[in-house]
């Protein structure tokens, strides 16, 4: 699969698309569109919680993101970084319970690696099967998301200590020495679970885009990606390139499981189901069409549309998987972005069509037909 | 446990959990013949999953014990009509296959989850009244010894998935239909050439695929969730897919991988009642199915061969 850049006018109207189509839903079964958008905009923007609450649902969005456009770069479809952000949640929470004592300079460092480390195993894993024997990471990942899920809730519930749970289905609070919560930022949004995870994630941007852009390896990740046989070729190994991508991919998402872990919910609690944050994350990427910075844009998107969805059963009666509806719905008008290009391209050949008959009038003579339009939409 | 009850007890149960496999991979080979990779099966099985399950809910009172098999229709024809997203998506509007098959998976929970608190007030519904249980078929049931085996106290969805297994096979590879599909799979240009219409054709498996998908949802949903949540489907398209692949995008080979992942799924379930498998901890028989697919696309996936234009998008010159 090839990276797919988007222009800047594509995600928008798939944004556009992807609301238009969550009102009709909302109109179809009796609800009040425009209050339902309201209610959306005032739980995500109406105080300085809730903004904190959208800052919250970004970072780890935008990590696994990152960590989806750079094998996507290497062309890798990773499925599984809800998997691999729960790895690293998982053991970042078991680790930094187990030691209470540890001094936060370590602690956190130490953590962070381990979390991100956790999730770089559980990459790689996928990357080399396919590398080595062809197995379609498409499903070894998704397999590999219910294993992780399943391996995560026993060892919640069947090998970690007693003493650091609070119950059966929940573990105790990370201490003090292992938060990422910080006083200034919790007391400016109202206690709401913002974290230093935000300017985690705002760097990973910076060091993710100088990696693949400006360095070696991120050279011949982008070269295997585009074409494997020529990368080979040149002496690169496109064995050891994918493994690598689908690590730092992993590494990513299991960063964005640990800051969860360790920022957002302070503790790890059986889960229903793999994290959302997988998903949507790859949904952010998708939109943000390849780009470091659609990333970020896409990111606050489809956090204000979470964060936002929150409130809609409360003030306007609409179930809040309306808010899931009209993402499934962007990313699909995003997928067939031939139709917005051809709707653009149309649009363009009529233009030039009416200038071109006022034109001919102009000279009395007959224009040349317009190929290149119908190129266009390619 | 008498060995015999334990053969029965472990077919019945593998019976019960292939047969959503079986069609959804049939319906997956359907499409990947026509080049549409369709990883949306998953959503797909979902919609037939919600589909059958207010069907049942709203018809069991007057339908009796006729309603699941009806509850097997309307999942067809729900998740035929859902498929059509992924059709209008990669066929006209040529997006990218799995993209397109993702955002299937990401709309079907969301949407069903939506429409059953938009109708029942409630993020899960009620238990149906009318489930397929266990049934026996007659006649065949009175042979000895692999009469009560296989045919009593059995899963009719079963063995009506064989049946479709037997018929898919004869219609991709006897018919001239399956021929031309099978061609639009290997060669879109030389099918174009020779005047097939791709597009309808890659419809049409996508929409075979949707009807599948759908049945084995329905399957799910009233022969062992019994209800509808979001987490009815939880990874069986995908295992279906899986299956697809292993049996080599044949539906013989699809039934017979249905079959053995179908064992290991029951084997999690019912192992605590086997003497031996009951000592094992419920972890690892849980991840089993998971950890044997892959081991199997592992060893299977280099030997196979997908259609030759499996996922890429045939546009014709203008």
């Amino acid at each position: 699969m090839t990276t797919q850049k988007n222009s800047l006018s594509v995600a928008l109207f798939s944004v556009l698309f992807g609301l238009i189509i969550g009102a009709i839903i909302m109109l179809v079964f009796g609800y009040n569109p425009i209050a339902g958008y309201m209610a959306l905009l005032g739980s995500a923007f109406g105080s300085m919680q809730d903004i904190g609450g959208v800052l919250t649902q970004m970072t780890p969005l935008i990590l696994t993101a990152l960590g989806f456009t750079v094998a996507q770069t290497a062309g890798f479809f990773n499925i599984g970084l809800s998997g691999q952000a729960l790895a690293g949640w998982v053991g970042a929470v078991w680790y930094s319970l187990s030691f209470p004592d540890m001094p936060v300079y370590l602690m956190i460092p130490s953590a962070l690696i381990i979390g991100a480390g956790l999730g770089a195993l559980a990459g790689a894993i996928p990357g080399w099967l396919r590398a080595q024997f062809g197995a379609s990471e498409v499903i070894v990942t998704i397999m590999m998301n219910y294993i992780l899920l399943f391996l995560g809730n026993n060892i919640l519930q069947n090998t970690m200590s007693k003493g650091i749970k609070e119950s059966a289905e929940t573990t105790k609070q990370v201490g003090a020495n292992a938060s990422l919560q910080m006083k200034w930022l919790t007391d400016l949004t109202q206690g709401s679970s913002i974290s230093a995870g935000i300017f985690i994630s705002l760097i990973m941007i910076v060091v993710v885009w100088f990696i693949m852009t400006k360095t070696t390896l991120g050279f011949e990740i982008r070269a295997v990606g585009l074409n494997p046989d020529a990368a080979k070729y040149a002496g690169m190994s496109a064995k050891r390139n994918a493994v690598v991508a689908m690590a730092i991919s992993g590494g990513l998402a299991g960063l964005a499981g640990t800051i969860e872990g360790l920022g957002n919910y302070l503790n790890f609690f059986t889960q229903n189901g793999s994290p959302a944050i997988g998903f949507d994350g790859m949904a952010v990427a998708l939109l943000g069409g390849g780009s470091y910075l659609g990333i970020l844009g896409a990111a606050a998107i489809l956090s204000i549309l979470k964060i936002g969805g929150l409130g809609m059963p409360m003030s306007s009666g609409v179930p809040f998987e309306l808010v899931d509806i009209v993402t499934a719905s962007i990313i699909f008008f995003v997928g067939a972005s031939y139709l917005i290009k051809l709707m653009q391209a149309r649009i363009k050949a009529m233009d030039e069509k009416a200038a071109q008959t006022t034109k001919a009038k102009k000279l009395a003579t007959v224009g040349s037909t317009n190929d290149s339009n119908q190129k266009d939409g390619e | 446990m008498t060995l015999m009850a334990m053969l029965a007890l472990i077919i019945s149960s593998t019976l019960v959990y292939s047969a959503p496999l079986i069609f959804t991979s049939i319906g997956g080979t359907f499409s990947e013949r026509a080049g549409v990779v369709n990883v949306g099966l998953e959503g797909i099985m979902g919609m037939g999953a919600f589909a059958a399950v207010v069907f049942n809910l709203t018809f069991a009172g007057t339908l009796g014990a006729a309603t699941p098999w009806l509850g097997l229709l309307a999942g067809a024809v729900v998740g035929l009509l859902f498929s059509l997203l992924h059709a209008v998506a990669t066929v006209t509007l040529r997006a990218d296959h799995v993209i397109s098959g993702t955002v299937i998976n990401l709309m079907a929970p969301a949407l069903g989850v939506f429409l059953i608190k938009v109708l029942y007030g409630k993020g899960q519904t009620a238990p149906i009244a009318q489930d397929f249980g266990y049934a026996s078929v007659p006649g065949l049931s009175k042979i000895p010894f692999l009469g009560q085996l296989f045919f009593e106290k059995t899963s009719g969805p079963a063995w009506l998935a064989i049946l479709v297994a037997v018929i898919s096979w004869y219609i991709i590879f006897k018919t001239k239909f399956g021929l031309r599909l099978r061609s639009v799979g290997e060669n879109p240009q030389a099918a174009d050439t020779l005047g097939l219409s791709v597009a309808r054709l890659r419809y049409s498996g996508v929409m075979i695929s949707g009807l599948l998908g759908g049945v084995g949802g329905a399957v799910v949903a009233q022969s062992i969730s019994l209800n509808y949540s979001a987490s009815t489907i939880v990874g069986q398209g995908f295992m279906a897919m899986a299956a697809m692949i292993f049996g080599r995008w044949n539906p013989i080979g699809a039934l017979f991988a249905s079959l053995f992942f179908g064992l290991s799924q029951s084997l999690a379930v019912v192992g605590a009642q086997l003497p031996g498998l009951n000592t094992i901890p419920s972890i690892w028989l849980q991840i089993a199915p998971y950890i044997l697919t892959i081991i199997v696309l592992v060893f299977f996936f280099g030997k196979t061969r997908a259609p030759k234009a499996d996922g890429v998008n045939y546009i014709k010159a203008a």
